[in-house]
């Protein structure tokens, strides 16, 4: 029956996953590759919990990188400047996206369409440009220093430590994912992508649904940010950029929408790909924009999904 | 205590009067029904009393209370459900799934327990599961139940926005042209159905085009024409009514069939 | 009056007839296929460099201005040939990823092209300024505005009176009925770009002697006519012209009396409030949604 396969589908693309990150360092020839591993488990923890938003409750956000941003930057100043815990600054950079996505999802998401692609387009740019500006407390446009993540007087340094952290917190990003999504409330999320009328007859507070979505996508993204930020040990703008908003939808989309692996497969290729194609210099970007097109126009549901259809065809 | 009153109800789009002070009274336990012709203004006042549109006027009032200007989802959680003329289906999901949605107000939507995929949740979804099962038979659907609901055919569809409205266990039903688009054999099964849920103890208010449907089952009839009441009554005041002949069975008759798909 | 309003006058002025220009860009390609083109900024910046490309190779300003527009729309109908139309019927957000690639691959072809540095053109009627009421106007600050109200007219014009701009239009209302009536909705598509990349274009040849002009100038640039075109209800021609000219005008004056640092944010925030108490822009029509 359907349900016993979406069982084993979850928790076997669980076990996968797991395994993928087990043995993947066997792959990874140097600290570079590390780097870039990480890199693309954090932008994996963001498309996760963007794909709940926009995959399956069906709400575009072009602004979540203000999220990631303030995430990282609310560690970063804290532990920096203040000299709060580590772990204590991640929550309460967590916190405060929360409150802050709380406040403005009402608003925001009684938006539809294109209305809302820019309202929260707007509202990543002025988190970004507030932190550019901030100047005496961010360092402005040259960022600033983070120091390192200490857990219970332990120091995590170094760029494999991070690799199992960031590998562990992917895990448990996709896992919670998944709970959700089988849950009466992932049934209420795609239920108002479906017909927003018909779920609101059928007594889904849509109103209250989209902010969920809302907040717990800023609260995966603010969670990353933070995390990023010790990784890195510098912080910049750049991480609050449009373009990075514009950077993770792209590989929700990239990847599958309403698939969580397929956001964790759109963050890999994405990340990856310009760090291979860092080889070809200036080309990069024109490389870029052609993957991009070339992939929307033949897979225009996402990697995932039209691979999963074609080899569903083949095994016929 | 009538279970939906509407009073004096209005609705203008633009310059368009959709719905003019209607008002009516319904009780407990039977079938109503709404004629009129296309574009009288039934669907418009269906929605107007479910909360999808605010009222231009008037009042409507649910098991005694005022209700009007309350979200759909409210009414919903009142005991008011409803289907759609023009099919509201969620696309995106198998119809199990689409009548599982149907049952939201009963689930836990607790967040922290879904994320953490406590065997509370798990437990009420298969509950829940095994409702959806029972009410997809119930309206005829065994062989769809996995099925994708965009891979259904058209009476199939309109039979899943029956089962899903009954999963929320309502005390009123609105079914808007639940027989539109059937042919002959699916109709009088709709027609059976709707008999077996008004017999389970379920209000209904139905708005249908089928004359014969509509003259079978209701206990009640209330004509509509731009807008505005013409007429209520049994189906034999109403039959008699010579307004109603003119306004609405005159045009029937001369339009056949043809006009049932609007 | 002080000199120091004026100042910010003639700034604003001039900033809300480019983001008009780029606004009007956003609303045809919208109307015309309810896709919001997110490389219209590309063709602003397109127009500039392509004139810089031009001005390089010898020829005198007119010429080079001129065929920059003319290659920026041809540009907006290769765009749309090769990656819109392949790709009809794919939902809004994957049409929305197409443009935005669209626009990774135009900036990246300009910085292969002519690097990342700044540019400049020269103003088309020398830098002299010409002191109004105090204040300082450039002769620039006329072309832009000249040439605004000139496109503007001439877009009123090309829609109210011609066949083609009626058939765009008629397309906008509802496509499937201008099929039916014999209208080529193909041609109308492309025709649509490549009006919109060469009004991009103009916004980037008139801004290019004040501001400078370099690869990335799109990305705000495009933005803030995003926000215009929005704030002026989407795809309302009047409405993007409107929006264009608030905007100018109210970052012209926050920058000037309340905060040069956020003058950038000032649009963002203004659109924010807006859509806040009007969901569909100063100019959208309230209408309910049928089911
Ligand atoms: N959302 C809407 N916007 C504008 N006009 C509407 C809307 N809904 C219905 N109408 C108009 O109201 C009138 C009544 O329509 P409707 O209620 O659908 O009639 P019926 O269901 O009896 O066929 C029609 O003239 C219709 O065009
Ligand atoms: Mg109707």
């Amino acid at each position: 029956m359907r349900l016993r396969g979406l069982m084993q589908a979850r928790t076997g693309g669980l076990l996968a996953l797991a395994l993928v990150i087990a043995v993947l360092p066997l792959a990874l020839p140097n600290n570079f590759y590390y780097q870039v591993a990480v890199l693309v488990g954090l932008n994996a923890i963001v498309c996760v919990g963007l794909n709940l938003l926009i995959g399956y409750a069906g709400q575009i956000s072009l602004g979540h990188a203000g999220f990631f941003g303030l995430g990282a930057y609310a560690s970063a100043v804290l532990t920096a400047k203040f000299g709060w815990p580590a772990p204590l600054a991640l929550v309460a950079g967590a916190t405060g996206v929360a409150l802050l996505a709380f406040v403005l999802a009402r608003p925001i998401l009684r938006l539809k369409g294109h209305y809302l692609a820019m309202a929260t387009l707007g509202m990543g740019i002025i988190i970004s440009i507030v932190i550019n500006q901030e100047i005496p407390l961010t360092g402005g446009p040259d960022g600033m220093p983070v120091p390192g993540f200490a857990l219970f007087g332990l120091r995590l340094t170094g760029d494999r430590t991070w690799y199992w952290i960031v590998g562990g917190l992917l895990l448990l990003s996709v896992w919670l994912s998944l709970n959700l999504i089988e849950s009466p409330v992932g049934r209420a999320f795609r239920a108002l992508h479906g017909s927003e009328v018909a779920a609101e007859t059928v007594g889904i507070d849509t109103a209250r649904f989209k902010v969920l979505a809302f907040v717990v996508s800023a609260v995966f993204a603010a969670v990353a940010g933070s995390a990023f930020a010790h990784f890195a040990g510098f912080v910049t703008p750049v991480e609050a950029q449009f373009l990075r908003s514009i950077e993770f939808v792209t590989m929700v989309v990239f990847g599958g929408m309403a698939s969580v692996f397929g956001a964790v497969v759109g963050a890999a290729v994405l990340t990856a790909l310009p760090q291979i194609l860092t080889a070809f210099h200036d080309y990069e970007m024109i490389a870029l924009g052609v993957v991009l097109i070339g992939t929307m126009i033949l897979m225009p549901r996402g990697m995932l999904p039209s691979l999963a259809a074609l080899t569903r065809r083949w095994m016929r | 205590m009538s279970m939906l009153s509407v009073d004096r109800l209005r609705k203008e789009f633009g310059g368009v009067q959709a719905v003019v002070e209607v008002s009516f009274a319904i009780e407990a336990g039977r079938i109503h029904s709404i004629i009129g012709p296309n574009g009288a203004g039934k669907t418009t006042l269906f929605n107007l009393v479910n909360g999808l549109y605010a009222p231009s006027g008037g009042r409507v009032s649910f098991l005694g209370c005022d209700v009007t200007g309350l979200r759909p989802y409210e009414l919903a959680a009142r005991g008011m459900a409803r289907t759609f003329q023009n099919l509201q289906v969620f696309f995106n999901m198998s119809a199990l799934e689409n009548v599982m949605v149907g049952c939201h107000l009963k689930s836990d939507t607790r967040l922290l327990p879904s994320m953490l995929g406590w065997p509370s949740i798990a437990r009420g979804d298969r509950a829940t599961r095994a409702r959806a099962v029972e009410l997809l038979h119930e309206v005829g659907l065994d062989a769809w139940v996995d099925a994708d609901a965009a891979a259904m055919p058209y009476g199939a569809l309109k039979r899943l926005e029956i089962a899903r409205a009954l999963a929320a266990e309502p005390k009123l039903l609105l079914l808007d042209e639940p027989a539109a688009g059937l042919n002959p054999t699916e109709t009088r099964e709709i027609d059976r159905l709707i008999q077996r849920v008004a017999a389970a103890g379920v209000t209904v208010l139905l708005v249908e085009h089928d004359m014969r449907l509509v003259m079978d089952v209701s206990d009640r009839i209330i004509v509509l024409n731009f807008g505005r009441k013409l007429a209520e009554g049994t189906a034999q005041e109403v039959r008699r009514n010579p307004e109603v002949i003119a306004a609405y069975l005159g045009t029937a008759a001369a339009q056949g069939a043809g006009s049932r798909h609007a | 009056m002080s000199s120091q309003f004026v100042q910010f006058l003639i700034a604003g002025i001039n900033a809300g007839a480019i983001y008009a220009l780029i606004a009007l860009g956003f609303a045809i390609i919208y109307n015309a296929s309810h896709v919001i083109n997110f490389a219209q900024g590309e063709f602003v910046m397109l127009g500039g460099m392509m004139t810089v490309f031009l001005l390089a190779l010898g020829m005198p300003l007119p010429i080079a201005v001129l065929l920059a527009i003319a290659a920026t729309a041809v540009a907006g109908m290769v765009l749309e040939k090769l990656a819109i139309e392949p790709a009809r019927g794919a939902s809004v957000v994957t049409l929305i990823i197409i443009t935005i690639g669209a626009s990774i691959l135009l900036r990246g072809l300009v910085q292969v092209a002519m690097g990342r540095n700044f540019h400049r053109v020269p103003p088309f009627t020398g830098d002299d300024p010409i002191p109004v009421l105090g204040a300082a106007l450039l002769p620039q600050n006329l072309w832009v505005c000249g040439v605004t109200v000139l496109a503007v007219l001439a877009l009123r014009w090309f829609f109210t009176r011609t066949m083609w701009g009626k058939a765009i239009l008629a397309t906008s209302h509802n496509r499937l009925a201008a099929e039916l009536v014999g209208i080529n909705v193909r041609l109308v598509m492309l025709v649509s770009f490549g009006l919109s990349g060469a009004l991009g274009a103009l916004a980037g040849v008139l801004i290019a002697p004040i501001t400078l002009t370099h690869a990335n100038v799109g990305i705000m640039l495009g933005l803030k006519g995003f926000c215009a075109a929005i704030l002026g209800g989407l795809g309302n021609f009047p409405g993007a012209v409107a929006g264009g000219l608030v905007l100018g005008l109210a970052e012209a004056m926050a920058a000037g009396y309340l905060s040069s640092q956020y003058k950038d944010a000032v649009a963002f925030v203004l659109i924010l409030a807006v859509l806040f108490f009007l969901p569909g822009g100063l100019m959208g029509r309230g209408s309910t949604e049928r089911v």
